[in-house]
């Protein structure tokens, strides 16, 4: 969790991703962040997030990108 | 039918009673046979296509939403005998099953508007490339048919398949509602591209008869109205003497050309929308916003995030992502970081996936050089943006201006001309003529013989330019009001009598400035011989 | 609760003043916009004239403009006592005559209609314009609908004869002082239905007739003239074709012979006065307004008079002088056409 923070507050320093759960609804994370963001995660997790776990539910709080991290790291 | 014709008016009308005296259980097929007949209006050999993406898309989803079953069924049945790997091929095996279904029915779909839409395309740049390798022989161009609203109905089909193979919902059963799902009338001209989703809560359900809803779809279709035959298509007349005239239309011209386009294209487009969704809401269906103020846009990627936003949000989940986060291309960012560094490493995914989106983009809004070029502008601006952020950072660190009104009308005016500028490729359709007329901005100063002579000459009278003057400032209050919420519901917050009259003199001025019929002619009434 | 239903009443019935405010400027717009007819083009205000009058005449003329400046009722009256009104209109079509006919007679059953058969020679809708002129003018009934169907252009649509706002809304940015004037209401342009030229210009040249590849009328054409025969038999009344003394538009001896045998076919009478300028006694150097497209009054005059005699010897019609209404109703007519005929002369000078 902590490194998923670090990648996050790489992309924006300004937000507390550990409050913020409206990450996508609010527009924080455009596309841009969102694919660097899947990219550092492979780096960091050696996981692979398709295009298809790109929905608002898994993106709009560091908790759920990281349940989502977990429940890929599963399978 | 187009949507300002009067055919079209009264097949609403008459579908609209029908809709509210049918059963409510038929109420859906109801709006799948005035799909067909709308569709039919414009041709009987159009039907092959729709029907073609419509049978595959129905099928083959239902396949992949089969197999989805199966393997969830399996899966469960057998959970304690099988091995991890086993699941794991069991799954990986399926995944391809399902895979290679989706591939048939893509390439199908997309080939049959690929062929339709750039054939021709294809062949004058084939003929180009004999011409200049010496050759004589030139390829035929071909006749081709253009099936109403193929690419719209094309991009909403394959997200519905795509969106099945993602297991983002179950297909549809029923191949007659999946059909309306497709030919849904109102949205079949120009959008928005819905989702399946979003429209099948409301599409197959039953309607009871709400007059604040109707009312509501009619004040948005008036205002569509409004906005597209007082102010569009009377502007159309001055950009088609501006853009048809490239001798003498240059310089300070070329300026106006483009602010006016700017305003015909948002006027036409947007009041389409008004009408589209206003129409599916008065039949109680609502239609996601396509346009959310795009001229107030702040900067060039927020624009597009206001602008055409289905059409945008189509390309972002069904081809920005797949192509920035597949394999392959994590593959690639890896590489490119250790060779190219952190920096720029990791934006080689990114841009390279957004330099396909726009290359795409463009040419979807038509098969021509100029649609390419300005798709890969919009993307050319939309990294530099993003290169200079943290110039951006440093500036507004040092000076507080950021939240300064005046900084605020500085950004959204710059994005505007950005815009505009861009699109002027769209104006002249030809891409060196427009570099030539976009320089000729900075190199012929002829503001004054504009506005006392040139303006003037273009068809519209001072009686034009004062409609249109009052058109687009109603236009821009309506736009301030909507920032703070719905006008309509601000309207309906007051007295019964205020809306009908407001909407009553929207009516009105529609009927008596609207830049529709024959036009009158006094001197058609010339005495000669009779 | 009796005070919300106050307050609900009220409303409703705010409602219900400005939506009827609202279809009350619509139609106070639609007015405004129409053309009036009363400035340049006033032969476009002829056709809504007929239906002030008794309608209890014994001759109807119906055709284009061959008629309507040609022949003058008030002639008529004074050296016949023939009681006649002229449905005419500008470039007036054969169908838009026959359903005028069909109209006419739901009114009244003449014992003669006069019809024009210069307008033989187009079988299809020529100019919007012109049609608007004489169906704008035509109050609503089965006729006037039948006769917009055949009148219409694809690019035209019914609701814009329903609507004229529909159609003339773009004379918004070119209102004169006469759409206000003449809003509620029209001044009269025509003598019965003659619009009165006392203008001379005389005849210096007859251009030639352009050689046609075909001179048959077109099929459409006949089928209305065919329509017309029937519906006069059907209603007792003679149907007489003329063909007015205008030297141009040309009017071929190959279209001549067609109508020739066609009224010997159908046993109608027929005359083209062409043929009888002399007995007339026209002098193309006096008698035309406008170099022998149309005659102005005097020759009207002396054409009407030559056919008062042939309609009295032929068709068997009674001096009706003496009854004391009618007469009554043709004295104030009279002091008004010879009024404007002095104020055009003064006006000519």
């Amino acid at each position: 969790m902590d490194r998923l923070l670090e990648i996050l507050s790489d992309l924006h320093p300004e937000i507390d991703f550990e409050e913020y759960t409206t990450l996508i609804d609010d527009g924080v994370l455009d596309s841009f962040d969102i694919v660097t963001l899947i990219s550092e995660i492979n780096e960091e997790f050696d996981v692979v997030i398709s295009a298809e776990y790109i929905i608002p539910e898994n993106f709009n709080s560091a908790e759920a990108l990281y349940a989502l991290i977990e429940r890929l790291e599963e399978e | 039918m187009l949507f300002t014709s009067y055919s079209f008016l009264a097949f609403l009308l008459i579908l609209f009673l029908l809709y509210y005296i049918v059963p409510k259980k038929c109420q859906w097929v109801l709006l799948l046979i005035a799909g067909y007949v709308f569709y039919a209006h414009a041709g009987w050999e159009c039907f092959l296509f729709i029907g073609v993406t419509t049978i595959t898309t129905y099928g083959v989803g239902l396949l992949i939403d089969r197999n989805h079953n199966q393997q969830k069924a399996y899966l469960a049945e057998n959970k304690a005998s099988l091995s991890k790997e086993e699941k794991k091929a069991y799954k990986e095996k399926q995944k391809n099953k399902r895979f290679a279904l989706m591939v048939v029915c893509l390439v199908l779909n997309f080939g049959i508007l690929a062929v339709l839409k750039y054939t021709n395309f294809a062949i004058a740049n084939i003929n180009g490339i004999l011409e200049m390798a010496g050759s004589e022989k030139v390829l035929a161009f071909q006749d081709l048919i253009l099936p109403l609203g193929i690419s719209f109905y094309t991009f909403q089909s394959m997200g519905y398949l795509i969106d099945i193979h993602r297991g983002k919902y179950s297909a549809q059963k029923n191949l007659f509602k999946f059909a309306l799902f497709v030919s849904f009338f109102p949205q079949l001209i120009q959008g928005p591209i819905s989702r399946y989703d979003d429209l099948e809560k409301s599409l197959f359900a039953q309607h009871a008869f709400d007059w604040h809803t109707i009312s509501f779809g009619l004040q948005r279709i008036l205002w569509g109205f409004f906005k597209k035959l007082v102010i569009a298509d009377r502007m159309l007349i001055g950009v088609n003497a501006l853009i048809g005239d490239t001798q003498t239309y240059t310089g300070f011209y070329v300026f106006m050309g483009m602010l006016f386009y700017a305003l015909q294209l948002y006027a036409d487009f947007t009041g389409g929308i008004d009408i589209t969704i206003g129409i599916a809401q008065t039949l109680g269906i609502p239609v996601q916003e396509n346009f959310i103020r795009p001229y107030f846009s702040k900067g060039i990627k927020e624009y597009w995030r206001r602008w055409h936003i289905s059409l945008g949000s189509w390309f972002t989940d069904y081809l920005f992502y797949p192509i920035s986060v597949c394999k392959p291309m994590l593959k690639i960012s890896k590489w490119s970081r250790k060779l190219l560094g952190e920096h720029i490493g990791k934006r080689v995914p990114v841009y390279a996936a957004s330099i396909a989106v726009w290359f795409v983009t463009g040419i979807w809004h038509g098969a021509a050089w100029n649609f390419i070029v300005w798709g890969l502008g919009n993307c050319f601006f939309i990294m530099l943006s993003q290169e200079c952020e943290p110039l951006y950072d440093k500036f507004h660190a040092r000076f507080q201006v950021k939240d300064k009104t005046w900084f605020k009308a500085f950004q959204i005016i710059r994005t505007f001309l950005l815009m505009s500028s861009l699109r002027m490729l769209d104006c002249y359709r030809n891409v060196p003529m427009t570099f030539k007329m976009f320089g000729s901005m900075f190199t012929d100063w002829n503001v004054k013989e504009a506005i006392t002579v040139g303006m003037w000459n273009l068809g519209l009278g001072a009686h034009d330019y004062i409609i249109l003057l009052i058109g687009v400032l109603l236009l821009f209050m309506v736009s301030m009001l909507g920032r703070r919420g719905s006008v309509r519901e601000m309207i309906a917050r007051k007295p019964a009598w205020v809306s009908v009259a407001v909407f009553g003199t929207v009516f009105i001025a529609t009927i008596l400035f609207g830049a529709y019929g024959m036009g009158y002619d006094a001197s058609q009434f010339i005495y000669n011989q009779f | 609760m009796t005070e919300m239903k106050k307050r609900r009443s009220k409303s409703i019935a705010g409602v219900a003043i400005v939506l009827v405010a609202v279809v009350v400027v619509l139609a106070l717009l639609q007015r405004l916009v129409m053309p009036k007819y009363m400035g340049e083009v006033k032969e476009g205000a002829l056709i809504g004239e007929y239906y002030d009058e008794d309608k209890d005449f014994d001759v109807v003329f119906i055709g284009d403009c061959e008629v309507y400046e040609n022949f003058v009722p008030a002639t008529l009256w004074e050296n016949y006592g023939i009681n006649s009104y002229i449905r005419g209109s500008a470039q007036q079509l054969i169908w838009q005559s026959y359903y005028l006919m069909e109209e006419t007679l739901t009114y009244e059953k003449p014992d003669v209609i006069v019809f024009n058969v210069l307008s033989l020679q187009y079988n299809e809708p020529q100019k919007e314009a012109y049609n608007r002129m004489t169906i704008d003018g035509m109050r609503w009934s089965p006729s006037k609908i039948k006769c917009i169907q055949a009148s219409m252009f694809e690019s035209e649509s019914f609701i814009e004869y329903v609507f004229p706002i529909l159609r003339y809304h773009d004379r918004w940015s070119e209102l004169e002082k006469e759409d206000f004037r003449y809003l509620f209401g029209a001044e009269k342009v025509g003598h019965n239905g003659y619009y009165m030229q006392v203008g001379v210009e005389p005849v210096v040249y007859i251009p030639e007739g352009k050689i046609l590849g075909d001179y048959s009328f077109g099929e459409n054409a006949w089928s209305y003239l065919d329509k017309m025969v029937a519906l006069c038999e059907e209603n007792d009344v003679e149907l007489v074709l003329i063909k007015a003394p205008s030297l141009y538009p040309v009017w071929y001896p190959e279209w001549d012979e067609q109508v020739i045998s066609y009224a010997e076919e159908h046993g109608l009478k027929y005359i083209n006065f062409l043929e009888h300028t002399e007995e007339i006694g026209l002098d193309f150097s006096t008698d035309t307004y406008d170099a022998g497209l149309h005659l102005n009054l005097y020759g009207a005059v002396k054409l009407t008079d030559y056919f008062g005699a042939w309609l009295i010897e032929e068709c068997d019609l009674g001096d009706r002088r003496g009854e004391e209404d009618l007469t009554q109703i043709w004295d104030d007519k009279l002091q008004k056409f010879y009024q404007q005929k002095e104020e055009l002369e003064e006006k000519e000078q």
